[in-house]
């Protein structure tokens, strides 16, 4: 008989395997150690560990390719003092400025996570201001060109004066 | 007959927001805390959304651990924000659907909830609550990353969309892994909603998106709302089998399940649940008449511990739980 390698004293009848940053170590406990032992989840219906993005962040570092020793040691976020050993310990940013402070090694990542890197939905009302203008004069110069195709040169025209308007705004809010 | 009304229990809207120039809460010194907790309340204040919400600040660390984990219980919080309650506090309306969440793991995590699936229709308010939060408060957004976030799997929109829904016949005949697995090739999330892992006590499961960059809203929420569709679709077919085949084992099952639920004294919360879902079926199905639905989804929260243990005047051991549990139940079916 197995026995349990916390009490010693019940038969061990659960065998847990804990990969953790590449080592294997092996545990063989009883029931009511395993319960007890704070690492193997709090609820008495599974012994799961909590799986989450910040468990698997380093991880996937490794697997992008970005080598362990990639910055130098005074690459530190100027606003909140993070450093990106600490994201890649935890997996979460300290601050905003992170993402350009680690901007090399962050949009991998990102790209790995959602597939994507160009925000598409909805822009914040003050901030966006200048960003809603370009991308209307994105999608009037979609329709221009369309227009143009089909030979309907009156709309054309139209669009095209609501094009040179739009440009002469945004001219204005960058001065 | 479980039309797309009762399989959906809740949809919810989360938008995650922080401010600009400011360290995430994790990394926040505490009266940095206090001042953003400030800002954030006085952006709402005074500002009604079709004149019935009013927002109520309440401090984590004012109230009682059984009155967080409650509020854990009814959504209105995460278990993230629990664990900061030290530095986070929460904005809550007089309808107790809308929460604004402080100093959870971004700034500002606010929330929409409604008991039927109306997603869009949710979206659009918390969209407004965005804005009206947004004039006084300057967020942190980039042009390519979109709103930027603690956690970089929250980029972009900052939108998560999840739906809750009751699925009795599809883990009756066994087909909920055929369900994950479809959710999942559409990249979206499919999880038990109570109990841990692939544990789903009560047969209720949360389907939510995963991808929060590079994709408009309304793409993601169309694409929750046709997944949503069609496993409703697979769910009442899963019905019409089991009643076409067996309708009396079925019967007897769920009446079987009301007797437990109206005379027993002592009763764990994962018992509890699997019967309430049965109770929950018959009504969907039309077997039982007599109850109201709205009364079995009090229940489902009713009986879970912090909110039992608040409702029974303090805290309270297993036994004691599973006593006061059978209580509320009793007095409620009877």
């Amino acid at each position: 008989m197995l026995k349990c390698q916390n009490c010693n004293i019940k038969e061990a009848n659960v065998h847990v395997t804990k990969i953790a940053n590449g080592s294997k170590s092996e545990m063989h406990l009883c029931e009511e150690c395993a319960k007890n032992k704070q690492e193997f989840g709090v609820n008495n219906v599974s012994f799961g560990f909590p799986m989450s993005f910040q468990n698997i962040v380093d991880g996937l570092f490794e697997v992008i390719g970005t080598p362990k020793q990639v910055l130098s040691p005074g690459e530190i976020c100027s606003v909140c003092g993070m450093t990106f050993v600490d994201f890649r310990n935890s997996g979460r940013v300290g601050c905003s400025n992170c993402y350009y402070t680690f901007s090399k090694n962050m949009f991998p990542l990102i790209k790995r996570v959602h597939g994507n890197i160009q925000h598409t939905g909805k822009i914040p009302k003050r901030t966006g201001g200048m960003i809603k203008v370009r991308r209307n004069v994105e999608k009037l110069r979609e329709e221009l060109r369309v227009l143009v195709e089909n030979e309907e040169y009156e709309r054309a025209a139209n669009i095209r004066d609501e094009i040179r308007s739009l440009e002469n705004e945004l001219n204005n809010l960058e001065k | 007959m479980g039309d797309s009304n009762n399989i959906v229990l809740t949809s919810r809207i989360r938008l995650a927001r922080n401010i600009s120039e400011v360290p995430f809460p994790h990394m926040l010194p505490f009266s940095k805390s206090e001042e953003i907790i400030e800002e954030v309340n006085a952006s709402v204040i005074n500002n009604y959304i079709n004149n019935i919400n009013e927002f109520k600040l309440i401090k984590l660390k004012e109230i009682s651990n059984l009155e967080r984990l409650s509020m854990v219980e009814k959504h209105l919080i995460s278990k993230e924000h629990v664990k900061n309650y030290e530095n986070a506090a929460v904005l809550i309306n007089n309808t107790n659907n809308i929460s604004i969440m402080i100093n959870e793991e971004d700034h500002i995590r606010l929330q929409v909830m409604e008991n039927s699936f109306n997603l869009k229709g949710i979206y659009e308010i918390a969209s407004e609550i965005d804005d009206i939060i947004e004039d006084k408060v300057t967020y942190a957004y980039d042009n390519k990353l979109g709103y930027l976030t603690s956690c970089p799997t929250n980029l972009g929109t900052g939108i998560r969309a999840s739906v809750m829904l009751h699925l009795p016949a599809l883990s009756l005949i066994k087909n909920i892994d055929n369900v994950i697995d479809t959710v999942n090739q559409v990249g979206m999330t499919i999880r038990g909603f109570y109990g841990e892992g692939s544990n789903s006590m009560g047969n209720i499961y949360q389907i939510s998106n995963q991808i929060t960059l590079g994709l408009s809203e309304d793409e993601i929420i169309n694409n929750i709302v046709g997944v949503t569709k069609k496993i409703i679709d697979n769910e009442n077919s899963a019905r019409e089998l089991i009643l076409k085949k067996q309708a009396l084992e079925l019967e007897d099952d769920i009446y079987r399940s009301l007797g437990m639920l109206k005379y027993t004294r002592l009763i764990t919360t994962s018992e509890c649940l699997n019967l309430l879902s049965k109770i929950r079926m018959g009504i969907e199905m039309g077997i039982i008449k007599d109850i109201d639905i709205k009364s079995i989804d009090e229940l489902f929260f009713k009986v879970q511990p912090a909110t039992l243990q608040l409702a029974s005047g303090g805290e309270l051991d297993n036994r004691g739980r599973d006593v006061a549990r059978a209580k509320v139940i009793r007095e409620i079916l009877n």
